[in-house]
Protein backbone atom coordinates (compact mmCIF):
# COMPACT_ATOMS: atom_id res chain seq x y z
CA UNK A 1 0.00 0.00 0.00
CA UNK A 2 2.60 2.53 0.68
CA UNK A 3 6.09 2.13 0.21
CA UNK A 4 9.35 4.28 1.15
CA UNK A 5 12.46 3.30 -0.37
CA UNK A 6 15.84 4.95 0.11
CA UNK A 7 14.31 8.14 0.76
CA UNK A 8 16.97 10.90 1.63
CA UNK A 9 16.25 14.63 3.02
CA UNK A 10 18.31 17.65 3.57
CA UNK A 11 17.71 20.47 5.04
CA UNK A 12 21.05 22.68 4.11
CA UNK A 13 24.06 20.63 6.31
CA UNK A 14 21.10 18.53 8.27
CA UNK A 15 20.60 15.53 7.41
CA UNK A 16 16.47 15.22 8.15
CA UNK A 17 16.28 11.66 6.13
CA UNK A 18 18.96 9.16 5.41
CA UNK A 19 17.96 6.29 3.35
CA UNK A 20 14.21 5.06 4.96
CA UNK A 21 12.74 2.22 3.56
CA UNK A 22 9.85 1.32 4.72
CA UNK A 23 6.62 -0.48 3.73
CA UNK A 24 2.93 -0.64 4.81
CA UNK A 25 0.26 -3.13 3.90
CA UNK A 26 -2.98 -2.66 2.80
CA UNK A 27 -4.67 -2.66 6.31
CA UNK A 28 -1.60 -2.41 8.29
CA UNK A 29 -0.85 0.23 11.16
CA UNK A 30 2.36 1.40 11.19
CA UNK A 31 3.36 3.68 14.14
CA UNK A 32 6.70 5.81 13.51
CA UNK A 33 8.23 6.22 17.20
CA UNK A 34 11.44 8.39 17.72
CA UNK A 35 12.16 11.33 20.06
CA UNK A 36 11.66 15.51 18.09
CA UNK A 37 14.11 15.45 15.26
CA UNK A 38 14.44 11.90 13.99
CA UNK A 39 12.51 12.46 10.86
CA UNK A 40 9.08 11.22 11.72
CA UNK A 41 7.49 14.72 10.33
CA UNK A 42 9.79 15.03 7.34
CA UNK A 43 8.81 11.26 6.52
CA UNK A 44 5.33 12.03 6.80
CA UNK A 45 5.69 15.37 4.58
CA UNK A 46 7.66 13.24 1.89
CA UNK A 47 4.86 10.82 2.14
CA UNK A 48 2.56 13.58 1.08
CA UNK A 49 4.65 14.56 -1.50
CA UNK A 50 4.83 18.01 0.14
CA UNK A 51 8.81 18.44 -0.10
CA UNK A 52 11.09 17.43 -2.61
CA UNK A 53 13.12 14.35 -1.89
CA UNK A 54 15.94 12.34 -3.38
CA UNK A 55 14.27 8.16 -3.39
CA UNK A 56 10.69 6.84 -3.94
CA UNK A 57 7.88 7.05 -2.40
CA UNK A 58 4.55 5.56 -3.64
CA UNK A 59 0.58 4.78 -2.33
CA UNK A 60 -0.77 1.71 -4.14
CA UNK A 61 2.23 1.83 -6.89
CA UNK A 62 1.36 5.89 -7.72
CA UNK A 63 4.58 7.50 -6.94
CA UNK A 64 4.03 10.76 -4.68
CA UNK A 65 6.62 13.18 -6.62
CA UNK A 66 5.60 12.35 -10.41
CA UNK A 67 1.84 12.51 -9.46
CA UNK A 68 1.59 14.18 -6.36
CA UNK A 69 -2.66 15.46 -6.68
CA UNK A 70 -3.06 11.18 -7.77
CA UNK A 71 -1.37 9.76 -4.85
CA UNK A 72 -2.67 12.39 -2.37
CA UNK A 73 -6.32 11.72 -3.56
CA UNK A 74 -5.39 8.05 -1.69
CA UNK A 75 -4.77 9.38 1.52
CA UNK A 76 -6.86 11.60 4.23
CA UNK A 77 -4.07 13.86 6.30
CA UNK A 78 -4.38 14.54 9.67
CA UNK A 79 -1.95 17.05 10.90
CA UNK A 80 -1.06 18.12 14.45
CA UNK A 81 -2.92 21.29 15.01
CA UNK A 82 -5.42 22.28 12.45
CA UNK A 83 -4.79 25.78 10.72
CA UNK A 84 -7.75 26.19 9.10
CA UNK A 85 -9.74 28.79 7.68
CA UNK A 86 -11.35 30.08 10.81
CA UNK A 87 -13.99 32.00 9.63
CA UNK A 88 -15.59 29.59 7.43
CA UNK A 89 -19.00 27.47 9.04
CA UNK A 90 -17.99 23.93 9.59
CA UNK A 91 -20.53 22.54 7.16
CA UNK A 92 -18.88 25.02 4.45
CA UNK A 93 -15.16 23.85 5.20
CA UNK A 94 -16.15 20.03 4.73
CA UNK A 95 -18.05 21.04 1.21
CA UNK A 96 -14.71 22.93 -0.05
CA UNK A 97 -12.47 19.75 1.17
CA UNK A 98 -15.30 17.42 -0.62
CA UNK A 99 -15.24 19.25 -3.71
CA UNK A 100 -11.08 19.36 -4.01
CA UNK A 101 -11.68 15.55 -3.29
CA UNK A 102 -14.03 15.81 -6.54
CA UNK A 103 -17.19 14.98 -4.52
CA UNK A 104 -19.84 16.39 -6.47
CA UNK A 105 -22.30 16.01 -3.47
CA UNK A 106 -21.12 15.99 0.27
CA UNK A 107 -24.03 15.54 3.37
CA UNK A 108 -22.61 17.67 5.80
CA UNK A 109 -24.43 16.57 8.23
CA UNK A 110 -23.93 12.76 8.01
CA UNK A 111 -19.92 13.28 7.92
CA UNK A 112 -19.95 15.43 10.92
CA UNK A 113 -22.16 13.23 12.59
CA UNK A 114 -20.05 10.44 12.45
CA UNK A 115 -17.39 12.45 14.24
CA UNK A 116 -19.87 13.58 16.96
CA UNK A 117 -19.80 17.09 15.06
CA UNK A 118 -23.56 17.01 14.53
CA UNK A 119 -25.40 20.18 15.75
CA UNK A 120 -22.16 22.38 14.94
CA UNK A 121 -22.31 22.78 10.96
CA UNK A 122 -23.31 26.57 11.05
CA UNK A 123 -20.74 27.35 13.57
CA UNK A 124 -16.97 28.74 12.80
CA UNK A 125 -14.32 26.73 12.60
CA UNK A 126 -12.98 29.14 15.28
CA UNK A 127 -15.63 28.27 17.92
CA UNK A 128 -14.63 25.05 17.78
CA UNK A 129 -12.30 23.72 20.67
CA UNK A 130 -8.92 21.70 19.92
CA UNK A 131 -10.44 17.85 20.04
CA UNK A 132 -13.36 19.37 18.11
CA UNK A 133 -10.87 20.75 15.35
CA UNK A 134 -9.41 17.80 15.38
CA UNK A 135 -12.52 15.48 15.14
CA UNK A 136 -13.19 18.24 11.64
CA UNK A 137 -9.95 16.86 10.24
CA UNK A 138 -10.70 13.81 10.91
CA UNK A 139 -13.96 14.11 9.43
CA UNK A 140 -12.43 15.97 5.97
CA UNK A 141 -9.53 13.44 5.93
CA UNK A 142 -12.34 11.17 5.25
CA UNK A 143 -13.95 12.47 2.49
CA UNK A 144 -14.08 10.79 -0.52
CA UNK A 145 -13.24 7.38 1.76
CA UNK A 146 -9.33 7.30 1.03
CA UNK A 147 -7.69 3.77 2.04
CA UNK A 148 -4.62 5.49 3.91
CA UNK A 149 -4.65 7.83 6.71
CA UNK A 150 -1.98 9.36 7.45
CA UNK A 151 -1.44 10.86 10.88
CA UNK A 152 1.32 13.59 12.59
CA UNK A 153 0.95 13.55 16.40
CA UNK A 154 -2.69 13.81 16.07
CA UNK A 155 -3.23 13.79 19.72
CA UNK A 156 -0.26 16.28 21.11
CA UNK A 157 -2.86 19.43 21.31
CA UNK A 158 -5.47 17.36 23.22
CA UNK A 159 -6.15 17.02 26.96
CA UNK A 160 -6.61 13.67 28.35
CA UNK A 161 -10.18 12.89 27.73
CA UNK A 162 -10.21 14.60 23.87
CA UNK A 163 -6.86 12.23 23.31
CA UNK A 164 -8.76 9.13 24.29
CA UNK A 165 -11.76 10.13 22.62
CA UNK A 166 -9.75 10.74 18.97
CA UNK A 167 -7.69 7.58 19.89
CA UNK A 168 -11.29 5.73 19.91
CA UNK A 169 -12.21 7.19 16.84
CA UNK A 170 -8.81 5.75 15.04
CA UNK A 171 -8.74 2.35 16.91
CA UNK A 172 -12.51 1.94 15.23
CA UNK A 173 -10.89 2.80 11.73
CA UNK A 174 -8.45 0.83 12.17
CA UNK A 175 -10.39 -2.40 12.98
CA UNK A 176 -12.42 -1.34 9.60
CA UNK A 177 -9.59 -2.03 7.35
CA UNK A 178 -8.31 1.09 6.94
CA UNK A 179 -4.27 1.39 6.49
CA UNK A 180 -2.61 3.83 8.65
CA UNK A 181 0.61 5.41 9.05
CA UNK A 182 1.40 7.88 12.17
CA UNK A 183 3.56 9.56 13.99
CA UNK A 184 3.58 9.91 17.39
CA UNK A 185 4.97 10.32 20.96
CA UNK A 186 2.52 8.73 23.26
CA UNK A 187 3.86 5.01 23.83
CA UNK A 188 -0.56 4.53 24.80
CA UNK A 189 -1.14 5.44 21.43
CA UNK A 190 1.07 3.21 19.63
CA UNK A 191 -0.10 0.17 22.01
CA UNK A 192 -3.59 0.33 21.08
CA UNK A 193 -3.35 1.54 16.90
CA UNK A 194 -0.02 0.27 15.67
CA UNK A 195 0.57 -3.15 14.74
CA UNK A 196 4.23 -2.29 13.97
CA UNK A 197 6.47 0.20 15.16
CA UNK A 198 9.06 1.65 12.96
CA UNK A 199 11.89 3.37 15.80
CA UNK A 200 13.49 6.61 13.89
CA UNK A 201 16.74 7.68 15.17
CA UNK A 202 18.96 10.81 13.52
CA UNK A 203 16.63 10.17 10.21
CA UNK A 204 16.92 6.43 9.72
CA UNK A 205 14.65 3.70 11.29
CA UNK A 206 16.54 1.68 13.25
CA UNK A 207 14.55 -1.04 13.38
CA UNK A 208 10.84 -2.49 13.09
CA UNK A 209 9.02 -3.75 15.94
CA UNK A 210 6.12 -5.07 17.58
CA UNK A 211 4.78 -2.09 19.79
CA UNK A 212 4.92 -4.53 22.85
CA UNK A 213 8.55 -4.66 22.82
CA UNK A 214 8.60 -0.50 22.32
CA UNK A 215 11.27 0.64 24.53
CA UNK A 216 10.03 2.79 27.39
CA UNK A 217 6.39 1.54 27.01
CA UNK A 218 4.78 2.36 29.85
CA UNK A 219 3.75 -0.56 32.10
CA UNK A 220 0.44 -0.98 33.54
CA UNK A 221 1.03 -1.78 37.13
CA UNK A 222 -2.19 -3.36 39.33
CA UNK A 223 -2.02 -3.40 43.00
CA UNK A 224 -3.74 -6.65 44.12
CA UNK A 225 -4.20 -7.01 48.24
CA UNK A 226 -3.78 -11.02 49.33
CA UNK A 227 -5.83 -12.17 52.65
CA UNK A 228 -4.02 -15.62 53.37
CA UNK A 229 -5.89 -18.18 54.86
CA UNK A 230 -6.01 -18.10 58.86
CA UNK A 231 -3.64 -20.62 59.75
CA UNK A 232 -0.98 -19.37 57.52
CA UNK A 233 -1.47 -15.66 58.72
CA UNK A 234 1.87 -16.07 60.72
CA UNK A 235 3.83 -16.74 57.33
CA UNK A 236 3.18 -13.73 56.17
CA UNK A 237 6.61 -12.73 56.02
CA UNK A 238 7.77 -15.52 54.70
CA UNK A 239 5.42 -15.24 51.50
CA UNK A 240 6.06 -11.46 51.16
CA UNK A 241 9.89 -13.27 50.56
CA UNK A 242 8.68 -15.72 48.52
CA UNK A 243 7.16 -12.84 46.15
CA UNK A 244 10.29 -10.45 46.19
CA UNK A 245 11.75 -13.34 44.98
CA UNK A 246 9.70 -13.77 42.40
CA UNK A 247 9.91 -10.39 41.26
CA UNK A 248 7.25 -9.03 43.30
CA UNK A 249 6.76 -5.67 45.18
CA UNK A 250 5.16 -6.99 48.59
CA UNK A 251 4.45 -6.07 51.96
CA UNK A 252 2.52 -6.37 55.14
CA UNK A 253 -0.54 -4.07 54.45
CA UNK A 254 -3.04 -4.63 57.81
CA UNK A 255 -4.45 -8.22 57.90
CA UNK A 256 -2.86 -9.30 53.69
CA UNK A 257 -0.43 -8.37 51.42
CA UNK A 258 -0.19 -5.51 48.94
CA UNK A 259 1.65 -6.84 45.45
CA UNK A 260 2.15 -4.90 42.71
CA UNK A 261 2.04 -6.94 39.33
CA UNK A 262 2.02 -5.94 35.81
CA UNK A 263 -1.09 -6.28 33.57
CA UNK A 264 -1.40 -9.68 32.33
CA UNK A 265 0.54 -11.13 35.48
CA UNK A 266 -2.03 -10.63 38.53
CA UNK A 267 -2.49 -14.45 39.14
CA UNK A 268 1.45 -15.35 39.31
CA UNK A 269 1.35 -14.27 43.07
CA UNK A 270 -1.35 -16.36 44.15
CA UNK A 271 0.29 -19.38 41.98
CA UNK A 272 3.42 -18.95 43.87
CA UNK A 273 1.76 -18.66 47.55
CA UNK A 274 0.04 -21.97 46.46
CA UNK A 275 2.52 -23.64 45.07
CA UNK A 276 4.69 -22.84 48.32
CA UNK A 277 1.52 -24.15 49.99
CA UNK A 278 0.72 -20.74 51.19
CA UNK A 279 -2.99 -21.06 51.14
CA UNK A 280 -5.10 -17.88 50.01
CA UNK A 281 -8.68 -17.35 50.97
CA UNK A 282 -9.00 -14.08 49.05
CA UNK A 283 -7.73 -11.61 47.01
CA UNK A 284 -8.52 -8.24 44.81
CA UNK A 285 -8.11 -5.69 42.62
CA UNK A 286 -6.79 -2.40 44.26
CA UNK A 287 -8.27 0.81 42.50
CA UNK A 288 -5.42 3.70 42.42
CA UNK A 289 -6.79 5.54 45.34
CA UNK A 290 -7.46 2.49 47.65
CA UNK A 291 -3.77 1.26 46.26
CA UNK A 292 -2.41 4.68 47.17
CA UNK A 293 -4.09 4.84 50.67
CA UNK A 294 -2.30 1.13 51.16
CA UNK A 295 1.12 2.71 50.66
CA UNK A 296 0.53 5.69 52.76
CA UNK A 297 -0.53 2.74 55.65
CA UNK A 298 -4.26 3.31 56.07
CA UNK A 299 -5.30 -0.77 55.42
CA UNK B 1 -17.93 5.82 19.46
CA UNK B 2 -19.27 3.89 16.66
CA UNK B 3 -18.40 5.53 13.99
CA UNK B 4 -15.95 3.37 12.37
CA UNK B 5 -18.01 1.24 9.97
CA UNK B 6 -20.00 4.01 8.81
CA UNK B 7 -17.49 6.69 8.49
CA UNK B 8 -15.33 4.43 6.20
CA UNK B 9 -18.31 5.41 3.46
CA UNK B 10 -18.52 9.18 3.51
CA UNK B 11 -21.43 10.51 1.71
CA UNK B 12 -20.60 12.33 -1.94
CA UNK B 13 -20.93 11.29 -5.21
CA UNK B 14 -17.22 10.77 -6.38
CA UNK B 15 -15.71 11.96 -9.56
CA UNK B 16 -12.25 12.93 -10.36
CA UNK B 17 -10.79 15.95 -8.59
CA UNK B 18 -10.40 17.80 -12.40
CA UNK B 19 -8.16 21.20 -12.79
CA UNK B 20 -10.72 23.19 -13.30
CA UNK B 21 -13.22 22.12 -10.90
CA UNK B 22 -9.72 22.50 -7.99
CA UNK B 23 -9.28 26.23 -9.72
CA UNK B 24 -12.92 26.82 -9.23
CA UNK B 25 -13.06 25.66 -5.59
CA UNK B 26 -9.77 27.96 -4.33
CA UNK B 27 -10.83 31.23 -6.51
CA UNK B 28 -14.27 30.84 -4.89
CA UNK B 29 -12.53 30.39 -1.11
CA UNK B 30 -10.61 33.27 -1.80
CA UNK B 31 -13.10 35.51 -3.34
CA UNK B 32 -15.36 35.00 -0.54
CA UNK B 33 -12.19 35.35 1.70
CA UNK B 34 -11.25 38.91 0.46
CA UNK B 35 -14.67 40.40 -0.34
CA UNK B 36 -15.17 39.60 3.86
CA UNK B 37 -11.94 41.44 4.59
CA UNK B 38 -12.25 45.28 6.05
CA UNK B 39 -9.49 46.12 3.58
CA UNK B 40 -11.21 45.26 0.54
CA UNK B 41 -14.21 47.01 1.55
CA UNK B 42 -12.42 49.90 2.95
CA UNK B 43 -10.51 50.42 -0.37
CA UNK B 44 -13.43 50.36 -2.31
CA UNK B 45 -15.01 52.67 -0.27
CA UNK B 46 -12.07 54.96 -0.44
CA UNK B 47 -12.25 54.46 -4.60
CA UNK B 48 -15.77 55.18 -4.94
CA UNK B 49 -15.30 58.22 -2.57
CA UNK B 50 -11.98 59.59 -4.44
CA UNK B 51 -13.55 58.79 -7.88
CA UNK B 52 -16.34 61.36 -7.15
CA UNK B 53 -14.50 63.66 -5.79
CA UNK B 54 -12.22 63.63 -8.58
CA UNK B 55 -15.36 64.38 -10.19
CA UNK B 56 -16.19 66.96 -8.84
CA UNK B 57 -12.62 68.68 -8.68
CA UNK B 58 -12.78 68.11 -12.85
CA UNK B 59 -15.77 70.05 -13.10
CA UNK B 60 -14.47 72.85 -10.92
CA UNK B 61 -11.47 73.38 -12.38
CA UNK B 62 -12.95 73.80 -15.60
CA UNK B 63 -15.43 76.77 -14.48
CA UNK B 64 -18.45 74.49 -13.62
CA UNK B 65 -20.79 73.66 -10.89
CA UNK B 66 -21.49 70.07 -9.74
CA UNK B 67 -19.77 66.64 -11.42
CA UNK B 68 -17.91 67.48 -14.73
CA UNK B 69 -18.81 64.58 -17.66
CA UNK B 70 -17.06 61.20 -18.35
CA UNK B 71 -14.07 62.66 -20.43
CA UNK B 72 -12.91 64.61 -17.81
CA UNK B 73 -13.59 62.57 -15.04
CA UNK B 74 -11.65 59.91 -17.06
CA UNK B 75 -8.60 62.12 -17.41
CA UNK B 76 -8.57 62.93 -13.48
CA UNK B 77 -9.23 59.00 -12.30
CA UNK B 78 -5.75 57.40 -14.12
CA UNK B 79 -3.93 59.44 -11.27
CA UNK B 80 -6.21 58.48 -8.76
CA UNK B 81 -5.85 54.47 -10.31
CA UNK B 82 -2.15 54.38 -10.42
CA UNK B 83 -2.47 55.45 -6.61
CA UNK B 84 -5.08 53.20 -5.63
CA UNK B 85 -5.51 49.78 -7.53
CA UNK B 86 -1.83 48.67 -7.12
CA UNK B 87 -1.57 48.90 -3.66
CA UNK B 88 -4.85 47.27 -3.43
CA UNK B 89 -3.57 44.62 -5.63
CA UNK B 90 -0.48 44.19 -4.40
CA UNK B 91 -1.39 43.97 -0.73
CA UNK B 92 -3.95 41.70 -1.65
CA UNK B 93 -1.61 39.23 -3.65
CA UNK B 94 1.08 39.48 -0.92
CA UNK B 95 -0.96 38.23 1.93
CA UNK B 96 -2.32 34.86 0.39
CA UNK B 97 0.31 33.09 0.18
CA UNK B 98 2.22 33.76 2.64
CA UNK B 99 -0.70 33.94 5.29
CA UNK B 100 -1.37 30.69 4.54
CA UNK B 101 2.01 29.62 5.29
CA UNK B 102 2.27 31.43 8.43
CA UNK B 103 -1.00 30.20 9.71
CA UNK B 104 -0.17 26.29 8.72
CA UNK B 105 -3.01 26.08 6.18
CA UNK B 106 -0.66 26.14 3.13
CA UNK B 107 0.67 22.25 4.15
CA UNK B 108 -2.70 21.27 5.17
CA UNK B 109 -4.11 22.53 1.64
CA UNK B 110 -1.19 20.97 -0.37
CA UNK B 111 -1.90 17.90 1.37
CA UNK B 112 -5.46 17.37 -0.54
CA UNK B 113 -5.46 16.08 -3.81
CA UNK B 114 -4.62 19.22 -5.27
CA UNK B 115 -1.66 20.61 -7.86
CA UNK B 116 0.56 23.86 -6.34
CA UNK B 117 -0.31 25.09 -10.02
CA UNK B 118 -4.14 24.99 -9.47
CA UNK B 119 -3.47 26.30 -5.82
CA UNK B 120 -2.00 29.19 -7.06
CA UNK B 121 -3.84 30.09 -9.87
CA UNK B 122 -7.38 29.50 -7.64
CA UNK B 123 -5.75 32.41 -5.52
CA UNK B 124 -4.88 34.67 -8.26
CA UNK B 125 -8.13 33.72 -10.00
CA UNK B 126 -10.37 34.48 -6.67
CA UNK B 127 -8.63 37.94 -6.02
CA UNK B 128 -9.00 38.95 -9.01
CA UNK B 129 -12.52 38.46 -9.22
CA UNK B 130 -12.75 40.78 -5.88
CA UNK B 131 -10.65 43.40 -7.61
CA UNK B 132 -12.80 43.62 -10.18
CA UNK B 133 -15.91 43.70 -8.23
CA UNK B 134 -14.25 46.50 -6.46
CA UNK B 135 -13.38 47.67 -9.50
CA UNK B 136 -16.83 47.41 -10.84
CA UNK B 137 -18.21 49.33 -7.59
CA UNK B 138 -15.93 52.07 -7.56
CA UNK B 139 -16.36 52.91 -11.44
CA UNK B 140 -20.12 52.24 -11.50
CA UNK B 141 -21.15 54.57 -8.95
CA UNK B 142 -19.27 57.37 -10.44
CA UNK B 143 -20.17 56.35 -13.89
CA UNK B 144 -23.98 56.32 -12.34
CA UNK B 145 -23.70 59.56 -10.93
CA UNK B 146 -22.11 60.72 -14.04
CA UNK B 147 -24.53 59.49 -16.11
CA UNK B 148 -27.64 61.32 -14.15
CA UNK B 149 -25.92 64.55 -13.89
CA UNK B 150 -24.47 65.44 -17.07
CA UNK B 151 -25.29 62.49 -20.08
CA UNK B 152 -23.17 60.09 -22.07
CA UNK B 153 -20.61 61.79 -23.48
CA UNK B 154 -17.66 60.01 -23.84
CA UNK B 155 -18.43 56.95 -22.17
CA UNK B 156 -16.75 54.59 -24.07
CA UNK B 157 -13.44 56.24 -22.83
CA UNK B 158 -14.83 55.47 -19.13
CA UNK B 159 -15.56 52.37 -20.67
CA UNK B 160 -11.75 51.60 -21.65
CA UNK B 161 -10.50 52.93 -18.27
CA UNK B 162 -11.66 50.48 -16.66
CA UNK B 163 -11.08 47.71 -18.71
CA UNK B 164 -7.42 49.30 -18.41
CA UNK B 165 -7.94 49.84 -14.89
CA UNK B 166 -8.13 45.89 -14.37
CA UNK B 167 -5.34 44.73 -16.46
CA UNK B 168 -3.23 47.01 -14.26
CA UNK B 169 -4.68 45.44 -11.37
CA UNK B 170 -4.19 41.89 -12.69
CA UNK B 171 -0.15 42.94 -13.50
CA UNK B 172 0.23 44.05 -9.95
CA UNK B 173 -1.76 41.85 -8.55
CA UNK B 174 0.91 39.00 -10.08
CA UNK B 175 3.34 41.05 -8.67
CA UNK B 176 1.74 40.76 -5.03
CA UNK B 177 0.94 36.93 -5.46
CA UNK B 178 5.14 36.63 -6.05
CA UNK B 179 6.06 38.55 -3.34
CA UNK B 180 3.90 36.58 -1.64
CA UNK B 181 5.58 32.47 -2.51
CA UNK B 182 8.88 34.28 -1.91
CA UNK B 183 8.45 36.01 1.59
CA UNK B 184 8.06 33.52 4.50
CA UNK B 185 6.09 35.89 6.61
CA UNK B 186 2.89 37.52 5.93
CA UNK B 187 4.04 41.13 7.73
CA UNK B 188 7.42 40.69 5.20
CA UNK B 189 5.22 39.98 2.28
CA UNK B 190 2.94 43.18 2.71
CA UNK B 191 5.75 45.35 3.92
CA UNK B 192 7.39 44.05 0.44
CA UNK B 193 4.73 44.53 -0.55
CA UNK B 194 3.98 48.13 -0.02
CA UNK B 195 7.75 49.33 -0.82
CA UNK B 196 7.47 47.73 -4.57
CA UNK B 197 4.37 49.88 -4.70
CA UNK B 198 6.28 52.96 -3.88
CA UNK B 199 8.81 52.26 -6.44
CA UNK B 200 6.31 51.55 -9.03
CA UNK B 201 4.17 54.66 -8.76
CA UNK B 202 6.56 57.72 -6.47
CA UNK B 203 10.56 56.34 -7.23
CA UNK B 204 9.76 55.55 -11.20
CA UNK B 205 8.57 59.05 -11.83
CA UNK B 206 11.07 60.68 -9.62
CA UNK B 207 13.85 58.43 -10.95
CA UNK B 208 12.95 59.26 -14.49
CA UNK B 209 13.29 62.73 -13.81
CA UNK B 210 16.77 62.00 -11.93
CA UNK B 211 17.73 59.81 -14.65
CA UNK B 212 16.79 62.68 -17.36
CA UNK B 213 19.01 65.19 -15.22
CA UNK B 214 22.09 63.51 -14.41
CA UNK B 215 21.77 61.14 -17.32
CA UNK B 216 21.12 63.80 -20.08
CA UNK B 217 18.69 59.98 -21.00
CA UNK B 218 17.89 60.49 -24.81
CA UNK B 219 13.79 60.56 -25.43
CA UNK B 220 14.46 56.44 -26.61
CA UNK B 221 15.37 54.94 -23.33
CA UNK B 222 13.23 57.13 -21.20
CA UNK B 223 10.13 56.03 -22.83
CA UNK B 224 11.73 52.55 -22.92
CA UNK B 225 12.42 53.06 -18.77
CA UNK B 226 8.30 53.73 -19.22
CA UNK B 227 7.82 50.77 -20.85
CA UNK B 228 9.37 48.95 -17.98
CA UNK B 229 6.79 50.18 -15.23
CA UNK B 230 3.10 48.61 -15.30
CA UNK B 231 1.81 52.10 -13.92
CA UNK B 232 3.94 53.97 -16.40
CA UNK B 233 2.48 51.86 -19.30
CA UNK B 234 -0.94 52.66 -17.84
CA UNK B 235 -0.51 56.10 -17.78
CA UNK B 236 0.42 56.05 -21.01
CA UNK B 237 -2.35 54.04 -22.75
CA UNK B 238 -4.77 55.79 -21.22
CA UNK B 239 -3.83 58.93 -22.29
CA UNK B 240 -3.64 57.56 -25.37
CA UNK B 241 -6.96 56.85 -25.14
CA UNK B 242 -8.72 59.78 -23.48
CA UNK B 243 -6.30 62.35 -24.97
CA UNK B 244 -5.07 60.00 -28.78
CA UNK B 245 -1.79 61.76 -27.99
CA UNK B 246 1.23 61.53 -25.69
CA UNK B 247 1.99 65.13 -25.94
CA UNK B 248 1.19 65.91 -22.09
CA UNK B 249 3.99 63.69 -21.08
CA UNK B 250 6.72 65.53 -22.82
CA UNK B 251 9.24 65.23 -25.58
CA UNK B 252 9.10 61.38 -24.48
CA UNK B 253 5.53 61.05 -25.36
CA UNK B 254 5.89 63.04 -28.40
CA UNK B 255 8.53 60.94 -28.91
CA UNK B 256 6.53 57.99 -28.77
CA UNK B 257 3.45 59.18 -30.28
CA UNK B 258 5.63 60.70 -33.84
CA UNK B 259 7.48 56.98 -33.75
CA UNK B 260 5.06 54.45 -33.39
CA UNK B 261 1.69 56.14 -33.75
CA UNK B 262 -1.19 53.21 -34.05
CA UNK B 263 1.40 50.83 -32.99
CA UNK B 264 1.18 52.85 -29.13
CA UNK B 265 -2.16 50.74 -28.27
CA UNK B 266 -0.24 46.76 -29.70
CA UNK B 267 2.90 48.19 -27.89
CA UNK B 268 1.29 49.06 -24.52
CA UNK B 269 -1.24 45.91 -24.87
CA UNK B 270 2.33 43.74 -25.14
CA UNK B 271 4.17 45.34 -22.28
CA UNK B 272 1.26 45.22 -19.89
CA UNK B 273 0.45 41.92 -20.75
CA UNK B 274 3.90 40.38 -20.11
CA UNK B 275 3.13 41.93 -16.58
CA UNK B 276 0.59 40.39 -16.11
CA UNK B 277 2.06 37.17 -17.58
CA UNK B 278 5.76 37.06 -16.72
CA UNK B 279 5.37 37.28 -12.70
CA UNK B 280 2.72 34.83 -12.73
CA UNK B 281 4.89 32.31 -14.19
CA UNK B 282 7.63 33.63 -11.87
CA UNK B 283 5.74 33.15 -8.95
CA UNK B 284 4.48 29.83 -10.18
CA UNK B 285 7.60 28.34 -10.63
CA UNK B 286 8.91 29.51 -7.35
CA UNK B 287 5.95 27.85 -5.63
CA UNK B 288 6.80 25.13 -7.13
CA UNK B 289 10.37 24.93 -5.73
CA UNK B 290 9.22 25.89 -2.50
CA UNK B 291 8.47 24.09 1.07
CA UNK B 292 4.98 24.87 2.18
CA UNK B 293 5.92 24.66 5.23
Amino acid sequence: MIRIENVHKRFGRFTALNGVDLAVEQGESLALWGINGAGKSTLIRCVLGLIRFEGRVTICGVDVQRDGKAARALIGYVPQELGFYDDLRVADAVRFFARLRGLRRVDSGSTLGRVDLAGHERKRVRELSGGMKQRLALAISLLGDPPVLVLDEVTASLDAAGREEFVGLLGGLRSGGRTLLFASHRPEEVLSLASRVAMMKEGRVERLCAPDSLPGKPRTVHSIKIRLAPPHAGRARAAIDLLVAGGFEARMNGVGLVVRVDEHRKAIPVRLLADARIAVDDFELLSAEQASACKEGHP
Amino acid sequence: MTLAPAIAASPGERRASTFGGNLGAMALREYREALSSRWFVLYSIAFVALGLGVSYLSAASSGAAGVSGFGRTSAGLINLVILVVPLMAMTAGAGTIASDRERGMLAYLLAQPVSRLEVLLGKYAGLAGALLTSICLGFGVCAAVLAGKGGGAGASQFGVLVGLTFMLALSTLGVGVLISVLARKASVATGTAVFAWLALVFFSDLGMMAGTLAWRMRVQSLFGMALCNPCQVFKMWSLNTVDASLDVLGPAGMYATDTFDRWLPWMFGAALGAWIVLPLCAAAMAFNRRSPI
